[in-house]
């Protein structure tokens, strides 16, 4: 092979460069800050793994990072166990052969994920407030009002009111991701398979579904960085504070908190990169399984 | 085609039942929003889900929040911010995919890894220095720094969807061109960028909306009074007038409408994109 010719290199600079400065770069330089320490003058010192042990083991710091990585934990398998199965569900209803308006009800049920979390949180805060009673007038009409509580503002439900939230808005990419896979089946596959007397209902479990596991896994995934890397509503919703009583805190919000303060909290920047660098490799983990596992597999299964 | 009845466990109703009560569930918090924005306060609270009448239209809520805050100014910071930085990363990104596809030179697949890792690390989890480096080149609360990290982060999903579409362009065309004798760059801008039209204006949406909606970086690098964009201002709005429920409704209704306006607009593209398996 050549030497790179100078109008491949023209090609890739820009967007190489402005990659490597203001994302890559930043990156690794954050990983290095979190093994040192910053004093009052800004002097930066290497600590080695203090700031991570101060954050496992202090317990001063351990039981908020732990708290606010079981609610991350929570979260996800929220969207897990609710967001997912509702997307399979529409997707498998969407890719009926002859339905009318397939395309209208998928284009209005993505809508809300287009919207910024920030606007979705303040809805659903204006929705399920006590005040403006919507939520307790409508679930009067079908005789639940008794039922009715203020979810976000209390400790036990606030986390999950959040990531049903979260849900609803965002349901609409994995429907979206599986109604693609699903488009994709070989139709002689299904033709034959109904030829051969499978009722539809085996037709979804022994043919489809394992043909769309591949999408399954990368929605997953997705969820799983996405759930992991959250911030915008809790912050929106609860504040940096994420009230009530830390109950709806996630990685997010505490590595804001850590970075910028709050409170009488002073913030500070390597310890800051250390709880970022905790998120990395948690994302990492996640991503290395999924890669590992998953993908593995399923280049096997296509062969 | 061939046209068989297949013996579905729901009947037709059911599934149009199903599907109909989900987006109605999907549309009722917006349409709710936006029907009560247009409202008294008397009429907000009395029947929070009649549409409004002669009686309890109104409107302050919009005047008082175009009037009290700077909307205005923020819908142009996101909307300078969205521009450029889509302008940005399709060009380069376009560049950089043709550059990684069509020529092989030492270290392509592992610069194409490099570039990929940004599908999925979060650029967020580099906060921390990203703030360093912006205030060491002064661009502290300026959209350039908005602008430069969002160019960042949308490079890797675009080369990576445009370099899929590219590695599908007919060989033929381009080496018709190169026995002519047209330079590489003219290849590039005069054959090939016409051609991946399709492709980009689907890269174009994805990248938008993320860019568009981001809350984080607006905080951190741009929250001065004059670089704040629509979502970080709706955000500190609502904080300050959270009892005057008029502005509150307005302003979630002024950060709605230009989505909903836009998605009327590209929603086709962008569920073409998502269909056709572009984010795969």
């Amino acid at each position: 092979m050549k030497r790179m010719p100078w109008h491949i290199a023209v090609f890739l600079a820009p967007a190489v460069l402005i990659y490597s400065i203001f994302s890559a770069l930043p990156l690794l330089d954050t990983l290095r800050l979190g093994f040192f320490t910053s004093n009052d003058a800004g002097h930066f010192s290497f600590v080695g793994l203090a700031n991570y042990l101060t954050i496992l083991t202090d317990p001063a710091w351990s039981e908020s990072f732990w708290n606010a990585m079981w609610n991350n934990c929570k979260f996800f398998l929220i969207h897990l166990l609710i967001q997912n199965p509702i997307g399979l569900i529409l997707a498998t209803l969407l890719s009926l052969k002859g339905l009318k308006g397939a395309r209208h009800y998928r284009t209005l049920i993505f809508l809300p994920t287009l919207l910024s979390v920030v606007i979705i949180g303040f809805i659903w805060q204006l929705i399920l407030s006590p005040l403006w009673g919507v939520s307790e007038g409508l679930m009067g009409k079908v005789g639940l009002a008794d039922y009715f509580a203020p979810w976000l503002g209390e400790e036990g439900s606030a986390l999950i009111t959040l990531a049903l939230i979260s849900v609803w808005q965002f349901v609409g990419i994995p429907m979206m991701l599986i109604y693609a896979a699903l488009l994709a089946v070989p139709e002689d596959i299904i033709e034959a398979a109904h030829v051969e007397g499978a009722s539809a209902w085996r037709i979804f479990w022994e043919i489809k579904l394992p043909l769309i596991l591949p999408t399954l896994g990368l929605v997953t995934i997705l969820t799983f960085v996405g759930n992991f890397n959250a911030f915008d509503l809790i912050y929106s919703v609860k504040g940096a504070i994420a009230g009530p009583n830390y109950s709806t805190d996630i990685l997010g919000t505490l590595f804001y908190r850590t970075f910028f303060g709050y409170q009488s909290q002073v913030g500070s920047p390597t310890m800051g990169a250390a709880v970022a660098t905790l998120m990395f490799l948690v994302i990492l983990a996640g991503v290395g399984t999924y890669f590992y596992f998953v993908q593995r597999k399923l280049t096997r299964y296509e062969l | 085609m061939k046209k068989h009845k297949i013996t579905q466990p729901l009947s037709s109703a059911g599934v149009h039942l199903m599907l109909g009560g989900y987006t109605l569930l999907a549309l009722f918090p917006i349409a709710l929003i936006l029907i009560n924005a247009f409202k008294s306060r008397a009429g907000i609270f009395d029947d929070p889900l009649a549409l409004p009448n002669a009686e309890t239209f109104f409107i302050g809520g919009f005047e008082k929040v175009l009037a009290k805050s700077n909307f205005m100014l923020y819908f142009g910071n996101s909307l300078t911010v969205t521009l450029i930085s889509l302008a940005l990363i399709l060009l380069f990104g376009a560049m950089a995919a043709w550059a990684l596809s069509e020529y092989k030179f030492r270290g392509n697949r592992l610069l194409a890894l490099y570039m990929a890792i940004g599908i999925m690390v979060p650029i967020r989890l580099g906060t921390v220095s990203i703030l360093e480096l912006i205030v060491k080149l002064d661009l502290i609360n300026t959209l350039t720094a908005l602008v430069l990290v969002y160019t960042a982060q949308g490079l890797p999903l675009a080369i990576m969807i445009l370099s899929e579409f590219m590695s599908q362009i007919p060989k033929e065309l381009k080496e018709a061109a190169r026995c002519d004798g047209v330079g590489e760059f003219k290849i590039f801008f005069q054959i090939i960028l016409p051609l991946i039209r399709p492709a980009v204006a689907t890269v174009a949406v994805f990248t938008m909306i993320p860019v568009w909606n981001d809350l984080w970086f607006p905080l951190i690098l741009a929250p001065g009074e004059e670089t704040q964009t629509v979502t970080l201002g709706v955000q500190q709005f609502i904080g300050q007038y959270v009892t005057d429920w008029n502005a509150v409704l307005a302003s979630l209704s002024l950060a709605v409408i230009p989505v909903l306006i836009m998605y009327t607009i590209f929603s086709r593209q962008l569920i073409r994109g998502l269909t056709s398996g572009a984010v795969k």
